[in-house]
């Protein structure tokens, strides 16, 4: 699966998509998904948390391996997707659909900040060296 | 360092299965969706790469009375020719150098399967105790051998189909019992908790017979859902639920020891001197979560630990092993430590699943 050209992403592996409120959706890339297998439970970060750019925020457990999801930038959580507690597999069958949280960015820039596809594919690949 | 590749390697790859370092081998962690392949097995059948782990041959005269001083489990139980009995093979301190599989097959050849991370301690082990005790046996790695577990419902029909000439001689063996096929080693053992066989044959012999179980329709399965399968059926894994630190009787083996009788074997007056302060226990997460090894379970009777902790596909709940203060019973609800929280998990009687079913 291709990284859609319409998100940003992180080092961290997570996409990032702009809404047109200017609030941000997030959630773990196909890349991610993959490495982890299947996802048997996702803890999202309650509605109205602030967070630091990096800060541990999520959590996402695969029956291999748990493993941490980090805020893409500064902000403040607005909402997490409860879909995800009944079927976390929906994030191994659509990456880039199954939403983890959103969240208002303390500033736009951070976000434009973040990398492409094309760079996150170039990252993708050197971590794979 | 080099990773140590079995004789099924290429066609792991070529069936699309991703790779992983285990313990220095080469190994395949799965071929697409892990719990996919673990209800493959329970619900039909599947076919495991066990070609790490490493057969030997005990043979000579004596060998009975050489095993049953080696063994915590006492070989005399094996009275009929082919049956196998699962043991632990202790320091004499009472740690667990290995659990093992040994095969009666006559009064001068006994078969013995042990793990693949221990195998060259365990021979060098079994070989210096032999010099003392029994020095005319010949115990022998037998690295000429690859092995194949095929396991489910449906397992023992499909190698039938693939090697019909063994069904005579393995159609009538019971569970825990092996045929020794000429070329083709036939046991039905395994360990998922479902019905099945153990096929130990030649090396050069086991990619072919790979490819002929995947045309009957047997999908491979990874060493993924070899795990959620072996908790589900409530079986230890070696280096994670117990090691040479711990006893048999606080790892869950109390069943594999025997200390009444007058036999005396390695370990045995370790045992005896040293009540266990712990023990192996079931638990179900009641909270929502993972349980993992390593961590923390918080009891009225003190602490504990998760030894192996996975998401159960058959039961879609998390479910684990830990060891904790001996009296902490079974129906208790315990704390486990999980990252910030604290979250509530059920002592319970395990296995959790066997046959197809879960059983809690």
């Amino acid at each position: 699966m291709s990284n859609p050209t319409d998100l940003r992403y992180t080092a961290s592996h997570e996409w990032v998509k702009t809404e047109a409120d200017g609030t941000i959706t997030v959630g773990i890339t196909d890349h991610a998904q993959e490495l982890l297998g299947d996802m048997v439970f996702v803890e999202a970060p309650a509605a109205g948390r602030k967070l630091k750019a990096g800060e541990e925020c999520a959590v996402v457990e695969s029956v291999k391996a748990a493993a941490d999801v980090y805020a893409p930038v500064a902000g403040e959580v607005t909402a997490a997707n409860a879909d995800l507690d009944n079927a976390p597999e929906a994030i191994n069958n659509e990456p880039y659909g199954a939403w983890i949280f959103k969240m208002k960015p303390d500033n736009a820039a951070d976000v434009a900040a973040l990398m492409d596809a094309a760079a996150y594919q170039a990252h993708v690949d050197s971590e794979a060296h | 360092m080099t990773l140590k590749t079995t004789p099924l390697n290429a066609a792991h790859r070529a069936m699309g299965a991703k790779m992983v370092d285990f313990g220095g081998w080469d190994m395949p962690v799965n071929y697409g969706s892990q719990i996919d392949e673990h209800h493959q097995v329970r619900n039909d059948c599947g076919m495991f790469d066990v070609c790490h782990m490493r057969v030997v041959d005990a043979k000579g005269d004596g060998v009975r009375a050489f095993l049953r001083y080696l063994l915590a489990n006492n070989a005399d139980k094996l009275t009929v020719p082919g049956k196998a009995l699962y043991s632990a093979m202790l320091r004499p301190e009472g740690g667990v150098i290995d659990d093992l599989i040994i095969y009666f097959m006559t009064e001068q050849w006994f078969r013995i399967v042990v793990n693949a991370g221990t195998a060259d301690k365990d021979i060098a082990w079994m070989k210096q105790q032999a010099t003392t005790r029994a020095p005319q046996l010949t115990i022998t790695s037998r690295d000429d051998l690859a092995m194949v577990a095929v396991q489910g419902p449906n397992a023992r029909t499909k190698v039938w189909q693939v090697l019909p000439q063994t069904k005579a001689a393995t159609e009538h063996l019971v569970n825990f019992q092996a045929a020794d096929c000429g070329e083709y080693f036939i046991a039905r053992t395994g360990y998922t908790g479902e019905d099945g066989f153990e096929v130990m044959l030649p090396k050069e012999k086991v990619e072919a017979f790979w490819y002929d179980l995947n045309k009957a329709g047997v999908k491979p399965i990874g060493l993924g859902a070899r795990d959620t399968l072996r908790l589900e059926a409530g079986m230890n894994l070696y280096g994670q639920d117990m090691d040479e630190t711990v006893g048999p009787l606080e790892s869950g083996l109390a069943w594999t020891v025997d200390l009444k009788s007058e036999r005396d074997f390695i370990g045995k007056a370790a045992l005896l001197a040293n009540p266990p302060s712990s023990k192996l226990v079931g638990l179900v997460l009641l909270d929502r979560g993972v349980l993992r090894g390593h961590q923390k379970v918080v009891t009225p009777h003190g602490d504990g630990e998760i030894t192996s902790g996975t998401f159960s596909p058959t039961l879609e709940k998390s479910i684990a092993l830990a060891r904790a203060p001996k009296d902490v019973q079974i129906g208790d609800t315990v704390q486990v430590v999980i990252r910030d929280k604290m979250l509530a998990a059920q002592v319970v009687k395990y296995p959790f699943a066997r046959n197809g079913k879960g059983l809690i």
